[in-house]
């Protein structure tokens, strides 16, 4: 599980998070949702301390992350797996590699055993025989798949996802939100998936944070979301043609 | 400027910090001595050639005098070779060729949320990233200036013996008279020196960069520039102080 309280964050004279509290579930597909600049991708890097919140505290199982330096923080870094928003896959590294890289710096597993673990990765995600490929042949869809191969690796027990299905089609999208929903499931993992793709917010999301201008605007889950009167999520929901021509049936 | 040099110096001490793997960390070293040493070979050994056989023809040229012995050019030649023109005219090479590719690699990966991808498996990104440079920075520079100064003198041989000014005798002759030791010393650690600069300065460029494609080109283009000038005031101040 994982706390946060009373995130802020500010970056001169732009408050992008105005005092977030939230708690997200273990074995739980968790969405952060919110239009173009409403501060869901930083609030994911204040959890995972890409950023320092101003102010607020990041809990996981109750130890509090923010207060930590970052030698102190290794212990539970090494239990979270991230995928970004473009795979931030290493360009000088085969896919094999890439998915080893944190077993070579973290476990004392010999060679052997890595690759295995990087087989079995790579299997999970429907992409056996890509182990000597570089990220540059790849697709993007095969990008996120390995993203998601190197993120589940070290076995983590936090998963945080950032737009995963950015810049990929409708059918790949849907691969990749099954394959996250599956392996939330079977690693009884607390995932945390920014995304404004409403194909997500309707498929897995079970439990949602809807951020409006840095604030928490909306919580429920992704049978509540198309019955509630708040209007600005109902703009964000129901923005697109294809939404409000299915919101009766929702 | 204060609040740059404040980071510059965080970020090598971030960069030597104790490593999570020393394995790991010892491979990226080898790495990056064969893409700082080997990767460079060539171009240095093309202008060390060229630059020494110009400055015995130049040499040459100005002890016209037949009171001046004509070994004295081989002298001279040995003695700017070695003091000034192997280290300075190499390091400012090398801060072209393997500073903008430091600046230019490091701020790739952070545009790309490589950087970020290594801090969120808890890894040290400095110490992963900018260690191993330094360390090949430090120790490939003044090999290649040892081979610079070679091919700088075999340059100049090769100028006598094409040119007709001096002969390869009177040229050798020169080169063995009055050899000091100390232009040795001062002349690698001039080369460790502007080793550490090129490395550690592109590597801040890139490391704090932030936008996009041309983004990581200025980084690039300002690691080399501050190199080049820190290198010519190093090369002033360790000058001033070794002779």
């Amino acid at each position: 599980m994982i706390e946060i309280k009373d995130i802020y964050k500010t970056f001169g004279d732009n408050d992008v998070l105005k005092g977030i509290s939230a708690t997200f579930q273990t074995g739980k597909n968790n969405l952060i949702i919110g239009g173009s600049g409403s501060g869901k991708t930083t609030l994911l890097k204040c959890i995972v301390g890409l950023h320092e919140p101003t102010k607020g505290d990041v809990f996981f199982e109750e130890e509090n992350f923010t207060d930590m330096d970052f030698t102190g923080r290794v212990p539970i870094r090494t239990q979270i797996g991230m995928l970004f928003q473009n795979s931030a896959l290493f360009d000088s590294m085969s896919v094999e590699e890439n998915i080893m890289f944190p077993l070579n710096l973290f476990t004392k597993q010999t060679l052997a055993e890595k690759r295995d673990r990087a087989n079995f990765c790579l299997e999970r995600v429907n992409l056996e025989d890509k182990n000597k490929l570089y990220p540059a042949e790849l697709s993007g869809g095969m990008k996120k798949r390995v993203g998601i191969a190197r993120a589940i690796a070290m076995q983590p027990k936090y998963l945080f996802v950032d737009e995963p299905n950015s810049g990929l089609d409708p059918k790949t999208s849907i691969v990749i939100d099954d394959l996250i929903n599956d392996l939330t499931t079977e690693y009884n993992m607390t995932t945390i998936i920014v995304t404004h793709d409403m194909n997500s917010v309707m498929g897995i999301g079970e439990h949602i944070i809807f951020l409006h201008e840095g604030q928490k605007w909306w919580e429920g889950s992704n049978k509540e979301i198309a019955h509630t009167d708040n209007k600005e999520l109902n703009d964000f929901v129901f923005a697109s043609k294809f939404m409000q021509a299915a919101k009766g049936k929702l | 400027m204060f609040n740059s040099l404040g980071k510059y110096i965080l970020l090598l001490r971030l960069s030597f910090k104790r490593p999570e793997k020393f394995s790991v960390y010892w491979a990226e070293v080898m790495r990056e001595m064969v893409s700082t040493g080997i990767g460079s070979l060539g171009i240095i050994s093309i202008i060390s050639v060229f630059i020494g056989a110009a400055t015995t023809i130049q040499v040459a040229f100005q002890l016209s005098s037949p009171l001046v012995p004509l070994s004295t050019a081989g002298k001279i030649a040995r003695d700017s070779t070695i003091l000034e023109f192997s280290p300075t005219i190499s390091a400012l090479v090398l801060a072209g060729r393997v500073g903008s590719s430091i600046a230019s690699q490091i701020g790739t990966m952070r545009v790309t949320e490589q950087i970020d991808a290594l801090e969120i498996m808890g890894v040290n990104a400095p110490g992963y990233l900018i260690a191993p440079k330094i360390i090949a920075g430090i120790t490939m520079v003044p090999l290649l200036v040892i081979v610079s100064i070679a091919l700088g003198m075999t340059g100049g041989w090769i100028a006598c013996l094409f040119g007709g000014e001096v002969t390869p005798a009177d040229y050798v002759v020169g080169l063995r008279d009055g050899f000091d030791p100390l232009t040795m010393q001062v002349a690698l650690v001039k080369a460790t020196a502007f080793g550490f600069i090129i490395a550690s300065i592109c590597a801040y460029q890139g490391f704090y960069t932030s936008g996009g494609a041309l983004e990581v080109g200025q980084s690039a283009t300002r690691g080399v520039v501050y190199s080049c000038v820190m290198i010519l005031f190093a090369d002033l101040v360790i000058t001033r102080l070794m002779l």
